[in-house]
């Protein structure tokens, strides 16, 4: 599988395809733990946060928060301990690039960690990683182990003041408990279930102290904000996206893979057909998600000629999100009737129990898809999604009902074709896809 | 308090989410060798003494690992008194985690990615293939207890698909010949898969 960087320098993806690249030796060689030490041998805490703000570097995980804003809601005179936690659940389909990450360059990460918990006064870090990924669980505790060894992790580090401590943390088979309050939960033992915000983890969080949640792609760019200045990481992207980003491209590409791309890169066409090798089997393009399941869905014809830029802007502009970055390409042969009833499996699946609109609306919209694809559907069906849609958007606890609700509403107005196909019985007046 | 006080004490169990069968009140309470204490140990060491109860996930796998695959009574019983919680606060996490067995389970236990990228790139052709094969459907075990198949949702593996994990190990890029080639060293007793987690940090 591909890894690497198009249309710019390597930069998070700068060290992946080195050999032993997960080895603090080797980490080291390559400017590993330079930023740590730049920020322990003069940076105060709000230097370092104010040079992520600079960085205009935005979450990762899917929201996009600004991480310096995040940061600086930290409240400096609590007295309670506070936490840095990574959210290395990556559970959303279509997306796998913290797995490489953590597998390639896991040293990134724990740098990353120690500068946000220098920047917070942490002095604990969690790394939460998915259950299934319990390879990565290893490689990140030995490389702590590593760390631990070369006075990087524990006490008194690099010979300062600063102690921190790292631990890595198993979750168990939950999407949810990527949501930062589930997962906050599942770390302290419970189901994984979310919580009421506010207050935000940054107030309230891990065992009720203030806790930053961050992705692992946020928190392995930190170390290069650092060493380069704030400023200078912004330029690599746009004015309000800063920097670069990882696209996790599966589907039906020549060259799948997790590609680095400059934030705001220009053209959308040119990466699937160029960068990415074109289509399989040279067939036709039909539809790409391009930021995760929970995104819109682009039909091709929102693509082709279309000079989409790939950054948050430019994305919403062309009726989709970044997300997670999860980049599903769709070839002519995909119905998007049937792709759609598979994604809102995986959310009735997923979805955590917890408020009545998710739980049992995405029963409910399994069982119309299941109604339809028998054969059975009726005509007034594709209405009733959408309504059933709409009793879930917003209408729940947490965003995981929004994002049961997205995929199938987008799908619906963009393909009324292949719905109406299964629909056969469908009137020619009646209902949502007329 | 006795074990069984405890479970009597509270039960949150509601019609829509029943008692597991193997939720008795347990009659012994496992026990563990000294290697495994001490793993046990390490992984507690991670929290705030006060707060032991986070290592519960952590502690469930190596209970898992140790008791044949899935959380049996004496082992539920363990990890009650291990943590100081009750026996319904370990069934209740236990059933909200697709990873933690309340069952026994396959030696080797296939699981193939069945969401959105494996699925356009085949899945549903390497779940019929074991299926065939192995003579059972998703969600069922050999009548020898050698295998289990499920269908599972993505596992960050959608740019090398279709995969499966079998234990704790991806294999990808999935072909038949693989597929067919990975049983057939199933069978033969030549394949060792991953199970439970071992953490030394
Ligand atoms: C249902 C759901 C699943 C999520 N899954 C993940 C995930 O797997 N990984 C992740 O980093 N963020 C995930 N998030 C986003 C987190 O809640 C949170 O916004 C993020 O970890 C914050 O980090 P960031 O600011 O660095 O992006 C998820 C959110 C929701 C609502
Ligand atoms: S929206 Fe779904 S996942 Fe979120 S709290 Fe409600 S039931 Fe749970
Ligand atoms: S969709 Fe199968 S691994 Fe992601």
């Amino acid at each position: 599988m591909f890894i690497g960087a198009i249309g710019c320098e390597p930069l998070q993806l700068k060290r992946v395809n080195l050999e032993n690249s997960h080895r603090l030796d080797v980490y080291r060689k390559n400017g590993g733990y330079e930023a740590l030490k730049k920020v322990l041998d003069g940076m105060s805490p709000d230097d370092v946060i104010n040079e992520v703000k600079k960085s205009a570097l935005r979450g990762r995980g899917g929201a996009g928060f600004p991480t310096g804003m995040k940061w600086s809601f930290v409240p400096k005179d609590n007295p309670k301990p506070k936490y840095v936690v990574c959210n290395a659940d990556e559970s959303e389909p279509g997306t796998f690039k913290d797995r490489y990450l953590m597998e390639r360059d896991p040293h990134m990460l724990i740098e990353g960690m120690l500068i946000a918990a220098y920047a917070l006064g942490s002095q604990t870090c969690y790394i939460y990683t998915r259950g299934e990924y319990r390879y990565l669980i290893e490689i990140a505790d030995e490389a702590i182990r590593e760390a631990r060894e070369a006075g990087l992790v524990g006490e008194k580090i690099l010979g300062t003041n600063f102690s921190c401590n790292v631990y890595t943390h198993t979750g168990a088979g939950a999407y949810i408990c990527g949501e930062e309050t589930a997962l906050l939960n599942s770390l302290e033992g419970l189901r994984g279930h979310p919580r009421m915000k506010p207050p935000f983890p940054a107030v309230a969080g891990l065992y009720g102290s203030p806790t930053v949640v961050n992705n692992v792609e946020t928190l392995t760019a930190v170390p290069d904000i650092i060493k380069m200045g704030g400023e200078a990481y912004q330029k690599l992207g746009t004015e309000k996206s800063g920097g670069t980003k990882l696209w996790s491209v599966s589907g039906h590409v020549n060259r799948p893979g997790v590609y680095e791309l400059p934030m705001g890169y220009d053209d959308m066409e040119k990466f699937i057909m160029e960068d990415c090798g074109g289509m399989l089997n040279d067939k036709k393009l039909k539809a790409v998600i391009p930021g995760g399941s929970s995104v819109y869905i682009m039909p091709a014809a929102d693509i082709l000629g279309k000079d989409v830029r790939m950054d948050y802007e430019g994305l919403v502009a062309a009726g989709s999100m970044v997300g997670s970055g999860g980049f599903i390409v769709m070839d002519e042969t995909v119905d998007v009737f049937e792709s759609t009833k598979n994604l809102i499996e995986f959310y009735k699946h997923e979805s955590c129990g917890w408020c009545t609109p998710c739980r049992e609306g995405t029963d409910w919209l399994v069982k119309v898809f299941k109604r339809i694809a028998s054969g059975e559907g009726r005509p007034e069906d594709a209405q009733l999604l959408l309504d059933i849609c709409d009793n879930i958007e917003g209408k729940s606890f947490c965003p995981l009902g929004d994002a049961a609700a997205w995929p199938i509403q987008s799908a619906i107005k963009k393909f009324p074709e292949d719905f109406k196909r299964h629909l056969a019985r469908l009137t020619e007046t009646e209902g949502a896809l007329t | 308090m006795l074990i069984a006080e405890r479970f009597i004490m509270s039960s949150q169990f509601t019609p829509n989410n029943p008692l597991p069968q193997e939720a008795k009140v347990p009659e012994e309470i496992a026990r563990f060798s000294p290697e495994v204490e001490a793993e046990i140990e390490r992984h507690l060491a991670k929290y705030p003494p006060e707060r032991k109860r986070s290592a519960i996930l952590p502690l469930m796998f190596i209970v898992q690992r140790e008791r044949g695959g899935y959380l049996d009574p004496p082992g539920v019983a363990y990890l009650a008194d291990r943590l100081g919680v009750r026996i319904t606060d370990i069934w209740e996490v236990a059933t909200f985690y697709s990873m933690i067995n309340t069952e026994p389970v396959g030696r080797y236990h296939i699981q193939v990615c069945k969401t959105l990228s494996c699925k356009i790139m085949g899945a549903d052709r390497i779940t019929e293939q074991c299926s065939k094969r192995l003579g059972i459907k998703p969600g069922e075990t050999t009548p020898d207890g050698l295998f289990s198949l499920s269908v599972v949702e993505c596992l960050g593996s959608c740019g090398t698909a279709p995969m499966l994990q079998l234990g704790f190990d991806y294999h990808e890029n999935l072909t038949e010949a693989k597929v067919n080639e990975l049983l057939d060293r199933c069978q033969r007793g030549e394949y060792q898969p991953t199970v439970g987690v071992k953490t030394s940090a």
